[in-house]
Order: C-alpha cells, then structure tokens, then sequence
C-alpha cells in the first residue's frame, strides 16, 4: 500500500476498543448495503439517467460490466478482509513445522490441507520451497503445498460460493485438494530429486525462525486485512477489469449457441483445449471468475470451465520462472505434466457429475 | 547498524525498503541499508515468506510490511537513542 495511504489509515484507526468495532460494525453495514442496491442503481442509472434500452446488446453489456465490476469488487474485498485477519492466526512457519517429519501420503494429504489456510503470496514460492525441503520435508509433499496454495485458497472459494452455490464450490474444493495430494504425491514417488537445483540440499539455515504472524495484536490484524485488500485490488485490478471486459463482451454479442456448439458437453476435447489455453495465462482465481460466469451463462459446461480456471490460477508462466531457479526444466516440465493431467480428470469428471 | 531488506524486489519488498528509509530518516539514525534479492542468502536466513527485515544480522520481522510505528520500534530497540 501507498506510504501516504498506509499513514493516513494508521492515523485514521480509532484507538480505542469500541471505537475499532464501531468502525467495523458501520463497514458491514454499509458494505450490505452497497451490495443490495447495486443491481437496481445501475438500473436506474442506464434506464432512467441515459435512457438506454436494456435489450440492445450495447447497453446489455454495459451494464453488465458495471454491476459485475462492482459486485466482484465488493465481494472481493469483503472476503479478502476477513480472510486476512482468519489467515493471520496461521503461518508458513507453522504449516513447515506440522508438516516436519511427516511421511509421504499423510505428508501430501496436511500438505495439500495446509496449502489452503496458510498466508503465501507467489512471490515467496522460492524462499518457501527452499525453507521446506531444506528441513527435511519431502519434495513431494512440498510440491503439494505448492500446488494447493494457489489452486484452492479461501478468497476463490468465497467467489465461487457467492456465484455459482454450494454444489460447484465443495466439488472445486474437493478435486482441488486431490490434484494437489495425488500430484504430489505421484511426483514424490518418481524420485526427481536429481532434478532439484543442488544448492536447495546444501542450504544450511543459519538465521533463527521467526513467525511472521505471532503475537500480533488484533489491532494488527484488523490493519492487515485492510492493507491486503487494497493491494490485493491493485495488483489484480488490471486483470478484473479486462476479465469483466471479456465477459461483458460475451454477454453482449456471443450467440447463445456459440460455445454449446464448439465446446459444449458433445464437445470431446473441450477439456484439454481448455487446460492448454489456461496454462500459459496468468491470473487469479478473482480476475478469471467473472469470465467464467458469463462463458457459463452462454451455456459452456461447468467441468470445461472450472479445469480452464484451475490451469489459470495453479500453472502460469511467470511460476514456472519463478520456481526454474529450484527446479530444473526436466523436474519442471513433468510438475506442470502431472497437474495438468489431474486438471483435465477432473474436468471431465465435473462434465459428467453436474450435467 | 547495518539493515538489510530481504526480498525478491516485489512490491512489498520496496515498500517495506521505503517504509524503513523513511523511519530511519525521522529517527536520525545513520545506518547502512543493503537489499538482499538472491534467494540462497534469502534462505540463510531462515526466512520463508518474503520480504523480511533484518537488523545487525538479526530477522526482526518477516512475510508482512510492518507499520511505521513498528519499524520505528524494531530500530529503537536495535540502538537505542543517546540519551
């Protein structure tokens, strides 16, 4: 977050412990708010103020893109805060040290658990996987960890909760979690140790470890959370709006029949077109779901789209350049093999279970 | 003092290098600020989640970006002010 903002919110939080819930009561309250009339605002605002009529395809997607932006955005920070402030009683350091001396099988199934509540930003995927195998936890099961935490994290369960209901999120979660458990543990059982950037083993950790999140004062926490949200809104701000952007386009002028034609459930490769076109791209789970809920709207099957978005958010290019620095091409060609494998099961599995 | 930012050189890691400069500034203190970005050294330092600031070679905090008040704590407590 911005110095200037960053003091003006330190300045800005009441001191007192009435005052931090008074403050927290008025947000929820205006955040419900916000989220009920938006619907109808930018009704009134395109029908009544502009006079636009609703049908015509250009104003249909317009209003699309302005609800959609809104809502996510409102979603997104309403989940991200909480989230936060919930991640906050959770540490990487603590995930390593219950998934120290664990085997493997057990190992991946913590590992692929533990992916989901840690806090882990992508940019610590390299300090991360150095810290883990250099205390003696298996590459298997820390390359689970590393497949879960982006693939299944809390803010993309809260969207997919929000839309698209219960049935979807909990099957997401579950074939999440086995791709992360049943690739890593596939990739343990392959001994690519050799594959391994060698000075990973000859790291020796010198420093003492310190959690980053222990003792913190729920003060702390609560400042956390808003920082997180407005850097998590910045960093991806880009990629929801051009996200938005497309589904706004889809919604507007793609035919209905469109996508059932070329990949709807006759559709045989639709799932494996889809992971190819996902792995290259590089998102999150907040900037693809809006276009996801509009290719679904024009009738594309749900296991189709849930494996594109799984390929988005767990294999992007800049990952793999990120993690070249600890794995060779070989160990990382193979990683990106086996998860893409797993993406495509279960993409087919979701087109056969909620058609 | 010698303080050193530990981080890759995302967005967090220079805020948190700014923040620190900043704090020093207010303070008065004199102190040589490095940038570590290699991740063998990263690692070293027992530190998984990025960025971290480290002061005499100790980690005083890590995965987070510290208020100014906290920053300004950390650096009292590593040299305290002539009195």
């Amino acid at each position: 977050m911005a110095p200037a903002t960053r003091a003006l919110l330190a300045n800005r939080m009441p001191t007192t412990r009435s005052g931090r819930w008074t403050m927290l009561t008025a947000l929820a309250v205006g955040w419900v708010l916000a989220y009920g009339v938006n619907g109808w605002f930018w009704d009134r605002v395109f029908v009544d103020l502009l006079a636009l009529d609703p049908s015509t395809r250009g104003t249909s997607a317009a209003h699309f893109f302005c609800y959609d932006l809104v809502k996510i955005a409102l979603l997104l920070s309403g989940i991200i805060f909480v989230v936060t402030i919930l991640r906050s009683f959770m540490s990487i350091e603590r995930t390593r040290a219950l998934l120290g001396g664990r085997r493997e099988g057990v190992g991946n199934v913590a590992a692929g658990a533990l992916g989901v509540v840690t806090p882990f930003c992508s940019c610590s995927a390299v300090p991360a996987f150095i810290g883990f195998v250099s205390a003696g936890i298996p590459l298997g099961v820390t390359l689970s960890f590393l497949i879960a935490s982006p693939l299944v994290n809390e803010v993309a369960i809260g969207l997919l909760l929000s839309l698209f209901g219960l049935k979807v999120t909990a099957l997401y979660v579950g074939s999440g979690l086995l791709i992360a458990i049943g690739a890593g543990w596939v990739l343990g059982r392959m001994r690519l140790e050799r594959w391994v950037e060698p000075f990973v083993f000859e790291t020796r950790l010198d420093g003492q470890v310190i959690d980053a999140t222990a003792g913190l004062t729920f003060e702390q926490r609560i400042r956390m959370g808003f920082e997180e949200v407005g850097s998590v809104l910045r960093r991806i701000g880009p990629y929801l709006v051009v996200g938005i952007g497309i589904g706004a386009a889809i919604h507007g002028w793609a035919p209905e029949d469109l996508f059932t034609r070329y990949a709807g459930p006759g559709a045989v490769l639709g799932v494996p077109i889809a992971v190819l076109i996902g792995i290259p791209l590089y998102s999150n789970a907040a900037g693809i779901l809006p276009l996801v809920e509009s290719l679904h709207d024009k009738g594309m099957p749900m296991g189709t789209l849930l494996a594109f978005m799984m390929a988005v958010v767990a294999l992007s290019l800049p990952e793999m350049i990120l993690l070249r620095q600890v794995l060779k091409v070989q160990l990382l060609a193979i990683y990106v093999g086996v998860v893409a494998l797993g993406i495509i099961g279960v993409g087919y599995l979701f087109n056969v279970v909620l058609a | 003092m010698i303080i050193k930012v530990l981080g890759p050189g995302c967005r967090n890691c220079r805020d948190l290098e700014a923040a620190t400069r900043r704090a020093l500034d207010e303070l008065g203190t004199s102190a040589e600020l490095e940038k570590v970005t290699d991740y063998p050294t990263i690692a070293r330092y027992g530190v998984m989640a990025t960025p971290a600031l480290v002061i005499d070679e100790r980690v005083v905090c890590s995965g987070r970006v510290p208020g100014a008040d906290e920053i300004t704590a950390f650096l009292l407590s590593a040299s305290p002010p002539p009195t």
